[in-house]
């Protein structure tokens, strides 16, 4: 009940704000646009479609959940909102938690529209239905849950330059993370081990969750490696969630 | 029981050098007992705010104890009984004063048609009925007051924390607000506000606690620490020649055609009255001046 009254306030924030409809509309342009890229290209043209619409639906709503989620606890302390909430007969860690679900409403939404109008393009232009694309999107979507709790982190407790910084170097590196895994094998000082071993778990290993060759290929997706990204995503968030609660306990507003 | 009782409450804070603290507040002694109105008096600086923030939860006390209703200020039980307006409140200027006030009642998990019904009676008690579905970005800064007052009530409680509750409000504003306070009180809540406003304190405050610096300088109730003995007769006259005044070595201040004499006693000021009669003069006004809350205040703060 508390937590939804905050995500339900967290989720009404957003989508009053312009900028969340500028970036969908914008989005699905680009999405759009694919059709174009297609018209000029030699070869597959079913694949460019794909490729393009599907790697700019990614982006915006990428940049939705930074900026939408590094700003959402820090506008709270910066405005002194959080007096009305820390003041309340609620925990701290509910809130942070309503702040999360809300982002996720935000989010989702935005990715159910963005991923409709594709889907209905697709149809049109393509004639073909690809089941495929959908998990495509549900993996996305977990993606971006990841993104948002790690930005609601960094914005209990820096500023939101700072805060995007963070999230996006996170993010970039977050792509490139299984290279720590192929490079463990080359290491042979424990010290070194410790270190890259850590840093694989720690950095979200976002290319997990990350499917789009294998549909562009019409590669095959195994559902035990779906179903564990699915868990490997919801336990990275858990972590992350918890530390960002156990760091707002702490916290004084002054 | 007392509704609102701080033990020996110190908090300090950091500076960006490492090593330099500040002692905001030196073990503070606050009493404040079910049903009555307190005043927490005390001037820019003092410590008000630091105390407020700690008994709700904002910040943490360094050492000491707070209970409301005698149990410790930072549970739930606790906090369900307070209202809170902080200092220059400012609320998501996204919403309607209507979705605040819903939103601040679902954070009490309070039942719907609850909040709702409630939601309705406060929008009119602070008076912004015709303003209810308007955005709280086109509010002015006394309409912001209005709708913190409103949302510091939606849980019926019962004890409402104010900081600074009249400061952004007209003169009909306070005025209302005073009224409010007062109608709270007779129905039982406990009410504890800071003001810098003496005028408006006086009038309604049952017990005041002075801050100074960070710590209490005096508190009790009002009636105990303003005497009613009259501090001075001031009188007023006119139509007596500035030469005869002269002669009587008598000191007055001038305010267009009228003399004004301050006297000690009562005699004193007696023996004005027949020196302005026997000099053709008149008077103007006798006015007895008794101690306000505004010359203890001057006089802990002045030493
Ligand atoms: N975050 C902070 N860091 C350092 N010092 C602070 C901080 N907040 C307040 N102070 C200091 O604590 C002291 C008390 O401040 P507080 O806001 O409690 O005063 P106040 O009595 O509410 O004053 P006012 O009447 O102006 O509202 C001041 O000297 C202030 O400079
Ligand atoms: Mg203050």
């Amino acid at each position: 009940m508390k937590i939804k009254a905050i995500a339900l306030n967290t989720f009404k924030e957003a989508v009053r704000n312009k900028v969340y409809y500028l970036l969908i509309v914008v989005g699905i342009l680009f999405a759009l646009s694919s059709q174009i890229m297609s018209l000029l290209t030699l070869g597959d043209k079913v694949k460019v479609l794909k490729d393009i619409g599907l790697a700019s639906i990614n982006f915006f709503c990428v940049l939705i959940a930074i900026f939408t989620g590094i700003n959402l606890v820090f506008k709270e302390i910066d405005k002194k909102t959080i007096y009305n909430i820390v003041s309340k007969p609620i925990s701290r860690s509910n809130f942070i938690l309503g702040k999360f679900f809300g982002l996720a409403v935000t989010l989702l939404v935005a990715l159910l529209s963005m991923a409709l109008i594709f889907f209905v393009f697709l149809l049109l232009s393509t004639g073909e239905f690809d089941a495929k694309v959908l998990l495509y999107f549900i993996l996305l979507y977990f993606e971006l849950l990841i993104i948002s709790a790690i930005s609601i982190l960094f914005s209990s407790f820096s500023t939101p330059i700072l805060s995007s910084i963070f999230t996006i170097s996170l993010y970039l590196i977050g792509h490139l993370s299984w290279t720590f895994n192929e490079f463990k094998y080359n290491l042979t000082e424990t010290f070194e081990k410790v270190v890259v071993y850590s840093l694989y778990y720690i950095i979200p290993n976002l290319e997990k969750l990350n499917i789009k060759n294998d549909i562009v290929l019409k590669i095959p997706i195994e559902s035990d490696v779906f179903i564990g990204s699915i868990i490997y995503a919801v336990c990275y968030i858990a972590a992350v969630l918890i530390l960002a609660a156990l760091i707002f306990n702490k916290k004084e507003f002054k | 029981m007392k509704a609102l009782e701080i033990k020996k409450l110190k908090k300090t804070f950091k500076s960006n050098f490492l090593f330099k603290k500040y002692e905001i507040l030196k073990g503070i002694d606050i009493n404040v007992e079910e049903g009555e109105i307190y005043g927490f008096l005390g001037p820019n600086g003092a410590g008000k705010t630091t105390t407020i923030k700690c008994v709700l939860g904002i910040i943490f006390p360094d050492a000491g104890e707070i209970s409301i209703f005698g149990k410790s200020y930072n549970t739930g039980e606790a906090r369900k009984k307070v209202g809170f307006l902080p200092e220059h409140p400012y609320f998501y200027d996204y919403l309607t004063a209507r979705e605040l006030l819903t939103f601040t009642g679902n954070l009490f998990s309070l039942p719907k048609k609850q909040v709702s019904n409630r939601a309705d009676e406060l929008i009119k008690l602070v008076g912004l009925e015709k303003k209810r579905e308007l955005k709280l970005k086109k509010y002015s800064k006394g309409m912001i007051q209005r709708v913190g007052l409103a949302q510091s009530l939606i849980n019926d409680p019962d004890l409402v924390i104010l900081d600074e509750p009249f400061s952004g409000l007209d003169p009909i504003g306070r005025k209302e607000l005073r009224d409010i306070i007062i109608s709270l009180k007779e129905a039982g809540k406990t009410l504890f506000f800071s003001s810098h406003i003496l005028q408006d304190m006086e009038m309604i405050v049952d017990k005041v606690g002075i801050i100074l610096d960070g710590s209490i300088r005096k508190e009790g109730r009002l009636s105990d620490l303003i005497s009613h003995s009259v501090r001075y007769y001031e009188t007023v006259f006119t139509g007596v020649a500035e030469a005869a005044l002269r002669e009587n070595n008598l000191e007055t201040n001038r305010l267009d055609n009228n003399y004004i004499i301050k006297s000690e006693s009562e005699k004193d000021a007696n023996d004005i009255i027949r020196f302005v009669n026997g000099h053709k003069g008149q008077i103007v006004s006798v006015t007895p001046v008794k101690m306000t809350l505004e010359d203890i205040f001057l006089k802990e703060i002045v030493g």
